[in-house]
């Protein structure tokens, strides 16, 4: 009886308690974090956690897609000439864009740095147009200077008795070229970056280094880059894995050509999946980027937290 | 406010009722009784060709009282690709799409059989050629209905002046309008000695080398001539055999009298070559001269389409076929099927032709012969012998006769004209033939 008759003050209480929880949760910070931050986790999921495990599965399928054949796939691959030349010519291809972007994004932000602030901004504008225009627009232009008949580079050139050049033409001089041009669109990045860090370090460093007389080169050295070794560090993972995955400015200037050797991942993994009709090859050769890149963000990433633990 | 309530039983009644009425009520046909179709057409590159198609199927959907609803999804950036792979992959998408010469086989296991439509077109407008049977049949099934637009012979442009003053062959002679071809001396071996001399007269031949079709197009029908093919028809391989020889000796002398940047060639090369008026010969349809015609009439004038020179094994022209296919998924089948009929009737394909300014080539007997090639100029007769009309020549497709599966990837992949190049550049002729025998039998994956 005296369970009876207190049951529904029980019962009160604990709604009371789940209300007052839930009133709690909803007033603690990282909830509503949480709950505004929702939207984007779900886009994030659906555009791109789903295709990428779509991605795994597709891989794992025969040509015609309706037997899971495992990693034979990747068995085949590894047989092909092709893969091979394609593994060796993405690695050529992202680490020589990579360095020149880096070195040539270092030194004009010093230039850009040491401009008086008044005409700085007109500069960095002008500097940053490269990689804000839409590289598929900007490959179309760089297109028409290399085009194999009419380039207007070899017809500049023809005025002081050189060429013609074989823009797209040779295997070494494409690769040149969808290097080229990589590096023209992805310069700017690395130069706002460096700009920004660059401002960061603190003048009083470069004022004791000065007393201690250090001289350019020394600044540079045991200041500028220590001081910038995260951001560089950081820039350098993006744009590797950026520029891995480059489709546009190589599909555009030579498709791959000539004789396949300016083919990186993205797009042999377009020839073979959506030309070729052969989805499963297709996601497995552009699946086979994942790896490279992780080794690649385990060393940079881990260089990192080095030298966070150390501060 | 009074609120009346329904009872249980008055709710019965009425549902019986109004059920019941329905039922038995007399069918009225609305706008659009017969249901909705959704149509994914090829976007043609002539102006205004994309009209026709758009009344046609309008003139059918008032009729049959069906909505329709038509995109047209253009192949630059390999568009109308990536809209088949997406709605292969999504068993989702348009009830008919237009799908280029692989396609139909690609997708042969989420298609519609056509084999009901295709017999009553056949017997209307004749056998269609050999190619589309090739490209759009599977064990004796119709994977898709031949379009007419977009499908196209690649064969010789010349021009007429600089082929008679360097080469001295007179093309209109060989290939007079409204008549046969007299063409039996031109063979492989004259047009070698042609691409020579117009080479040493400053307007070589426009012919590149490059992995885009165009070049793959004109690789494979040099290959035909001599008979030589990399796989049968059985999936065999054949690469390693005097007929492939032969045809890269052929191509070997050939690339000599070339653009030196002919390897870089894609799709557009060949067209500005002609149009600027660079040189005596290119390997297309007649979009190059229908610019020509805009942008430099002078050259225009002087432009006449014909047939593909002669080799040891016959005289072989590249066919490229568009088909109109139905997923299987597709929710109107029957309307699917009714306005591909309605597309297919020699009045509507005649429609479309005269839309394009000759370049759509319908692949039935019967419809070879239209006034739009006879008519269209300058100079009078130019297109006369693009569609084949005296079945002067085998029309084909590069890669074939293999499994299209695998013809696919050697076409794809131009399999051909990387073997040429890699012939012209140096590479040992057993060499060259390993290499592409090791990339066939990679292409024989299933």
């Amino acid at each position: 009886m005296a369970d009876v008759a207190l049951r529904p003050n029980r019962a009160a209480a604990q709604t009371a308690r789940k209300r007052s929880s839930l009133h709690n949760a909803l007033r603690r910070k990282s909830t509503v974090a949480f709950l505004m931050t929702l939207p984007l986790l779900l886009l994030i999921a659906t555009l791109v956690i789903y295709p990428a495990f779509y991605a795994l599965h597709l891989a794992t399928l025969n040509k015609s897609m309706q037997r899971f054949v495992g990693l034979s796939n990747f068995e085949f691959l590894f047989r092909r000439e092709t893969f091979w030349l394609v593994v060796k010519q993405s690695c050529i291809f992202a680490i020589t864009a990579v360095v020149f972007k880096a070195v040539l994004g270092f030194i004009i932000a010093h230039f850009v740095h040491n401009i008086p602030a008044k005409g700085q901004r007109k500069w960095r504008g002008m500097l940053l147009v490269p990689w804000v225009i839409p590289p598929a627009m900007s490959t179309l232009a760089w297109l028409w200077l290399f085009d194999p008949s009419y380039s207007a580079f070899n017809y500049t050139l023809s005025f002081f008795g050189i060429g013609p050049i074989p823009w797209t033409g040779d295997a070494m001089w494409a690769r040149f070229s969808v290097i080229l041009v990589n590096i023209w669109v992805g310069a700017p990045f690395f130069m706002i970056m460096y700009l920004a860090a660059l401002k960061s370090v603190p003048e009083q460093l470069y004022e004791a280094a000065a007393i201690d007389g250090a001289n350019w080169w020394q600044r540079i050295w045991y200041v500028t880059l220590p001081m910038m070794r995260n951001i560089i560090a950081i820039t350098t993972l993006f744009s590797l894995i950026v520029t891995f995955a480059n489709f546009d400015i190589v599909r555009i200037l030579t498709a791959g050509g000539p004789l396949d050797h300016t083919h990186i991942f993205a797009t042999w993994a377009f020839r073979i999946g959506i030309e070729g009709s052969d989805i499963p090859l297709g996601a497995s050769v552009s699946l086979f980027m994942v790896p490279i890149l992780a080794i690649a963000a385990i060393f940079i990433l881990r260089d990192i937290n080095k030298r966070g633990n150390e501060s | 406010m009074s609120r009346r309530k329904l009872s249980r039983r008055q709710f019965v009644a009425a549902t019986a009722l109004s059920s019941a009425a329905l039922i038995t009520a007399p069918y009225v046909r609305g706008a659009h009784a017969a249901g909705k179709l959704s149509i994914g057409f090829w976007d043609h590159w002539v102006p205004g060709a994309n009209k026709a198609s758009t009344d046609i199927v309008n003139a059918w959907a008032e009729k049959e009282k069906v909505e329709v609803q038509i995109d047209y999804i253009p192949s630059q950036g390999n568009k109308n690709l990536l809209t088949i792979a997406a709605e292969a992959q999504a068993k989702s998408g348009h009830d008919i799409l237009a799908m280029p010469t692989w396609w139909p086989h690609a997708q042969a296991e989420l298609l519609e059989p056509m084999n009901d439509v295709m017999e009553g077109l056949i017997k209307q407008n004749g056998e269609p050629n050999g190619t589309v049977k090739y490209l759009g049949q599977s064990k004796g099934k119709w994977l898709a209905v031949p379009a007419s637009v977009g499908s196209q012979i690649k064969g010789p442009c010349s021009r007429i002046d600089l082929m008679k003053k360097h080469a001295g062959i007179d093309v209109q002679a060989l290939y007079p309008a409204g008549q046969a071809p007299k063409a039996e001396s031109w063979t492989l071996d004259a047009f070698l000695k042609a691409a020579e001399a117009c080479q040493k007269g400053g307007v070589p031949f426009g012919i590149g080398l490059g992995e885009t079709s165009d070049n793959v197009d004109t690789a494979g029908a040099i290959f035909q001539s001599f008979g030589a093919a990399l796989v049968d028809e059985k999936g065999n391989l054949t690469v390693k055999t005097d007929a492939v020889r032969q045809a890269l000796e052929f191509y070997k002398k050939l690339i000599a009298f070339l653009p030196p940047d002919a390897g870089a060639w894609d799709d557009s090369s060949n067209n500005k070559w002609l149009v600027s008026g660079r040189g005596a010969l290119v390997m297309n349809p007649p979009s190059a001269w229908a610019v020509a015609k805009r942008d430099a009439p002078q050259v225009a004038e002087q432009c006449w389409t014909h047939g593909f020179p002669a080799g040891p094994k016959g005289r072989y022209a590249p066919y490229l076929s568009y088909f109109w296919g139905t997923w299987s998924f597709s929710k109107n089948k029957e309307a699917a099927k009714s306005v591909l009929r309605a597309l297919s009737q020699p009045d509507a394909i005649e429609k479309m032709c005269v839309a394009s300014g000759g370049y759509d080539l319908p692949c039935y007997e019967k419809l070879t012969t239209l006034k739009v090639w006879q008519e269209e100029a300058p100079p009078k007769g130019t297109l006369y012998h693009y569609p084949n009309p005296h079945n002067h020549q085998t029309l084909s497709i590069a890669a074939a006769p293999a499994p299209p599966k695998i013809a696919q990837q050697i076409y794809t992949q131009a399999t051909l004209t990387k073997m040429c190049l890699r012939y012209h550049q140096g590479e040992a002729m057993e060499k060259v033939l390993a290499w592409a025998e090791g990339e066939c039998e990679g292409f024989m994956r299933s």
